[in-house]
């Protein structure tokens, strides 16, 4: 019954894209398919909710006489896709009823209305499907309409090639799936995934692990397949960034654990240790990019690759733990990871939704001309602030609950008998907690110069409250970070089917934990309890403000700011988030970006001002992409030659082609 | 009811003692320096005397700059209350393990960093700026530590570390002292202690703490003032309870036992703090890009323990 029910869902979200597609010029069309996108997807959220709650949807899967002959287009619910569903389907509701407020600022809505609830559709498709044809057309399905919203705005260069970039990076990506599941499949060809649980796979199961990590990983933007990533999410309207950051990234997680741990058998030990790597890697990677990005929309972009990094650490783990028979430890492990991408997914839809209501007042994406916005916004800085609490990893918020369970799994690991994974996962938890760190660097750095200090440019002293369908939408979103945080409990629980269906071991119900707190191996080893510490944080900073209240004097003067007894009148005097990563971009990003400085000071008598150049290279794109491209263009243009052949020449072409495939058709015979 | 008594009465003492230790170490540190020294009990005046003073706030200073002290102060009291000081068996030391005693401390900077930046003056934002650089050494370096400390006990619980340190299991070991090490730098940083930071200069390049905190006066600046000198008190206990655990009154003693727990407490509090005072003294300010280095020793020092102990472990 629920699988029918999500299929309605997913009906009804195409019928609103073909519906938005016609009606896209009528006057209320925006408000309209946002609020029904909203509506479709709480519904869609609480089916999922409840097949998570029975452990998978009972009764027969929805079958649609669609699709592949021979194969049937199956849709249904599963422990896994159930979990996802809702973190999906919940982040994209409170999204879509921010962009009933952020969405009214898109100047051609043509472009946009009909692709969003597209794109919703097909990332359901993708969770729902039960055979690898409706999971790759979904899955392409999602690539395509997002890539349609990336380039929605077309006007600057920088946007097409961000669309260029992404199209060819989904396509590769979609195609290593595809190949993915040809080699599950086994030579008879069973294409539900049923089937290919039991088939025997043609190739070895390493060379399905190698697929799935490009393919899923290039999607989720694991370094260094992540170089599309923040050109694109930054690229698309502010409420599609958030969906594209906050929630396909969760997909493409999603296809990663389906393909890997459901699909491809027993894992061998040695698996997780590229997947480590590159987690790793991504992790810090991607923290140190955005500490370097000036823009707020691609500094968000550049976390979310970070945080990719944070789930993909915990699924690292869960295949070492799993390989060597540790249920529990493995299902610590990837809970963590769940979580963290239900986490995220609530995090960074509210980073993008304040970006976008900061780029609507101000018409700034540039951290260095905005400032002072917490005097003119209250309440979306309120909502970024516990945004970015949330994502510094800083208890009581979720982010926190999500990274100590991530700790926690990796001070299980000096039980694994094999010698790499022992010495490769202490070095995985120093950089995940540099990350950590360096992420509520990064935060500081985003909040306190879009919304502390003076106003750096003239829109952001004359900016104004945003709407109060996205401020809303922030706040919920706050409210749940705040909630998770206190209560992961309740998370942890709903969770255990889903580790029981993907490493066959669950953790211990955390209902029963005094004061509801969660200890997820046993009490003696670790236990956390949001609820309380938050409740003590509040108190005590209640009390203290009483005490002072009581006994402190009350009197208090504005005046000017003292700084020294030298205050500046200038705002560009200000830290400028350059300025403030500087320390950083000299202690990490002499090796990781080669960065140079160099200062020409003028000579005496020179008053020409002092000049700071700074040089910053993307070491990934240099190494891995340039040559790549630069290949490309050698052939290309090497090939421009055939374009101006004479029509001797291209006969001659024409009977050369046709010899050379009647002689390999004949020798393969 | 004992757990709640000790609970409250650690939250009490704590917060009693903390300026005492901050007017010893400077006492102390004016001694070895052939100074008379401010008397013991001068951070106390020092915190009545702001409490009665206006408070000054800049123009433009928002919600955020009025709340933050209050906000880093709860944050550092609530971690300084779950570290065991004289006796083990607090109510809430199961709410929080030494992960979450380090990010509570995290919280607290974090807004620290934030006031800094709040008025938009170039001092507060090269202290926040600063401040997070050594924090994404020093914190990682912190947590080298609690995996050296949890692997050793198997429990990343404060009580349950302690407890295992205490009993016969443990020996001398060289992840702990390396660990040891690395505790001790990262608090050197964290407290904005020489030769990272200078706690008693305002000659503006230097300073980090300070600078965050320039703009604040009054009321807030003895919240922020006494949340400091939490810290440093934290700091100790938490090396005191870890690595000499003797002395602390367990759930099964009398009166006596909390008696002596307590002086125990006091006399570790005073050894770290002349330990602490006398390796200032010995040692000349790092200029800002230094400290990495010396931060970064920390971070490897951890590293190593804890690589040390994965390896040697063959069941935990």
């Amino acid at each position: 019954m629920l699988n029918q029910l999500a299929g309605v869902g997913i009906g009804l979200l195409l019928a609103l894209a073909v519906g938005s597609a016609l009606l896209a010029r009528a006057r209320h069309a925006a408000a309209l398919t946002y609020g029904a996108s909203a509506l479709i997807c709480l519904a869609l959220a609480g089916i999922a909710l409840q097949a998570l709650g029975a452990g998978g949807a009972p009764g027969v899967a929805l079958e649609l006489r669609v699709g592949m002959p021979l194969a049937r287009t199956q849709l249904g619910f599963d422990a896994l896709s159930a979990a996802f569903a809702v973190i999906v389907n919940l982040a994209s509701a409170i999204v879509s009823v921010g962009a009933i407020g952020l969405g009214r600022h898109v100047r051609e809505q043509q472009r946009v209305l009909p692709f969003y609830p597209a794109f919703i559709a097909g990332m359901n498709v993708v969770l729902l499907a039960q055979d690898a044809f409706s999971f790759l057309i979904g899955w392409e399905f999602m690539s395509l309409a997002s890539w349609a919203l990336v380039v929605s705005d077309d006007c600057s260069d920088s946007n097409r090639r961000a669309g260029l970039v992404y199209l060819i990076m989904a396509t590769g990506g979609a195609l290593t799936l595809l190949l993915a599941f040809g080699v599950l499949a086994g030579p008879d060809g069973g294409y539900a995934f049923g089937q290919m649980r039991q088939a025997t796979a043609f190739a070895p199961a390493a060379i399905v692990l190698v697929l799935a990590l490009i393919g899923a990983g290039s999607k989720a933007g694991l370094v260094p397949l992540h170089a599309w990533l923040p050109l694109a999410h930054p690229a698309a309207p502010s409420h599609v960034s958030a969906l594209m950051s906050g929630v396909m990234t969760k997909v493409a997680v999603y296809g990663f654990i389906r393909i890997v741990f459901d699909l491809s058998g027993p894992p061998a030990w040695w698996w997780s240790i590229p997947v480590l790597l590159a987690a790793a890697a991504t992790a810090l990677l991607g923290v140190l990019h955005a500490l370097m990005e000036q823009d707020l929309k691609r500094m968000l972009a550049y976390s979310t690759v970070e945080n990719i990094g944070i789930i993909f650490i915990g699924l690292g783990l869960a295949l070492t733990f799993k390989a060597n028979g540790m249920a529990v430890a493995a299902a610590l492990a990837i809970v963590a990871a769940i979580f963290h991408g239900f986490n995220h997914s609530l995090f960074k839809s509210l980073l993008f939704l304040g970006s976008g209501a900061v780029l609507h007042a101000t018409g700034e994406r540039d951290m260095q001309r905005l400032g002072g916005l917490i005097h003119r916004m209250p309440l979306t800085a309120l909502a970024f602030l516990a945004g970015c609490v949330a994502i510094s990893a800083l208890p009581p918020f979720n982010g926190f609950a999500s990274e100590w369970l991530t700790f926690q799994a990796i001070l299980l690991s000096p039980q694994l008998p094999q010698w790499i994974p022992r010495l490769l996962v202490p070095a995985v938890g120093a950089t995940l907690a540099c990350s950590a760190a360096l992420a509520a660097a990064c935060s500081v750095r985003a909040f306190g110069s879009t919304f502390l200090g003076r106003a750096r440019s003239e829109p952001a002293a004359g900016a104004g409250e945003t709407d109060p369908w996205s401020l809303g939408a922030m706040l919920v979103l706050a409210a749940l970070c705040l909630l998770a945080g206190v209560l992961p409990g309740l998370v942890i629980d709903s969770l255990g089917s889903v580790s029981e269906l993907v490493v066959q071991g669950r953790l211990a119900p955390q209902s029963g934990q005094p004061w509801l707190g969660i200890a997820p191996v046993d009490a003696q080893r670790g236990a956390y309890n949001g609820l309380l510490v938050f409740v003590m944080i509040a108190s005590a900073a209640a009390v203290t403000a009483l005490i002072a209240r009581r006994f402190a004097s009350h009197a208090l003067r504005r005046s000017a700011a003292w700084d020294c007894g030298f205050p500046e009148p200038s705002p560009l005097a200000q830290y400028t988030p350059g300025g403030f990563a500087q320390p950083i971009r000299r202690v990490f990003g002499s090796v990781v970006f080669r960065a140079r400085e160099q200062v020409s000071m003028p000579g005496p008598g020179d008053t020409g001002p002092a000049r700071l150049r700074v040089e910053l290279h993307d070491t990934v794109w240099d190494a891995l992409y340039a040559p790549v491209v630069r290949a490309v263009d050698a052939t290309a243009g090497y090939l421009n030659a055939l374009q101006f052949l004479t029509i001797r020449k291209y006969l001659a072409v024409v009977f050369i082609a046709l010899i050379v495939l009647l002689v390999i058709i004949g020798t393969s015979r | 009811m004992r757990a709640w008594v000790t609970q409250f009465v650690q939250l009490v003492l704590v917060l009693a003692f903390a300026p005492l230790l901050t007017g010893l170490t400077r006492r102390i540190r004016a001694r070895l320096l052939r100074r008379q020294g401010p008397p013991l009990l001068q951070p106390y005046r020092d915190l009545a005397r702001l409490m009665r003073k206006e408070a000054v706030v800049a123009h433009n200073a928002s919600w955020l700059f009025r709340s933050a002290p209050y906000l880093i102060f709860a944050a550092t009291w609530v971690a300084a209350s779950l570290v065991p000081t004289f006796a083990g068996g607090l109510m809430f030391s199961a709410a929080a393990d030494l992960i979450v005693i380090v990010a509570l401390l995290g919280t607290a900077r974090f807004f620290l960093a934030l006031a800094g930046l709040d008025v938009g003056t170039g001092f507060g934002g090269i202290g926040a700026s600063r401040e997070m650089m050594f924090a994404s050494l020093a914190e990682p370096a912190m947590l080298m530590v609690v995996f050296t400390l949890s692997l050793f006990a198997g429990s990343t619980q404060l009580s349950n570390v302690s407890a295992f340190l205490l009993g016969p299991g443990a020996g001398l070991s060289f992840s702990l002292g390396l660990a040891l090490i690395a505790l001790f730098i990262v608090s050197i940083a964290e407290n904005a202690r020489i030769p990272v930071d200078n706690p008693a200069t305002h000659l503006e390049l230097t300073m980090v703490h300070e600078a965050m905190i320039l703009e604040y006066s009054g009321r807030h600046l003895a919240v922020l003032e006494a949340a400091a000198s939490l810290k440093l008190l934290l700091h100790l206990s938490l090396i005191a309870c870890v690595f000499t655990p003797w002395g602390m009154a367990t759930a099964g003693t009398g009166w006596a036992g909390y008696l002596a727990g307590f002086g125990a407490w006091l006399g570790k509090l005073a050894a770290g703090g002349f330990l602490l005072v006398l390796f200032e003294t010995a040692i000349a300010k790092m200029r800002v890009f230094r400290v990495p280095e010396f931060l970064g020793m920390a971070l490897m020092l951890g590293l190593l323990g804890v690589i040390l102990l994965f390896v040697s472990r063959v069941s935990g």
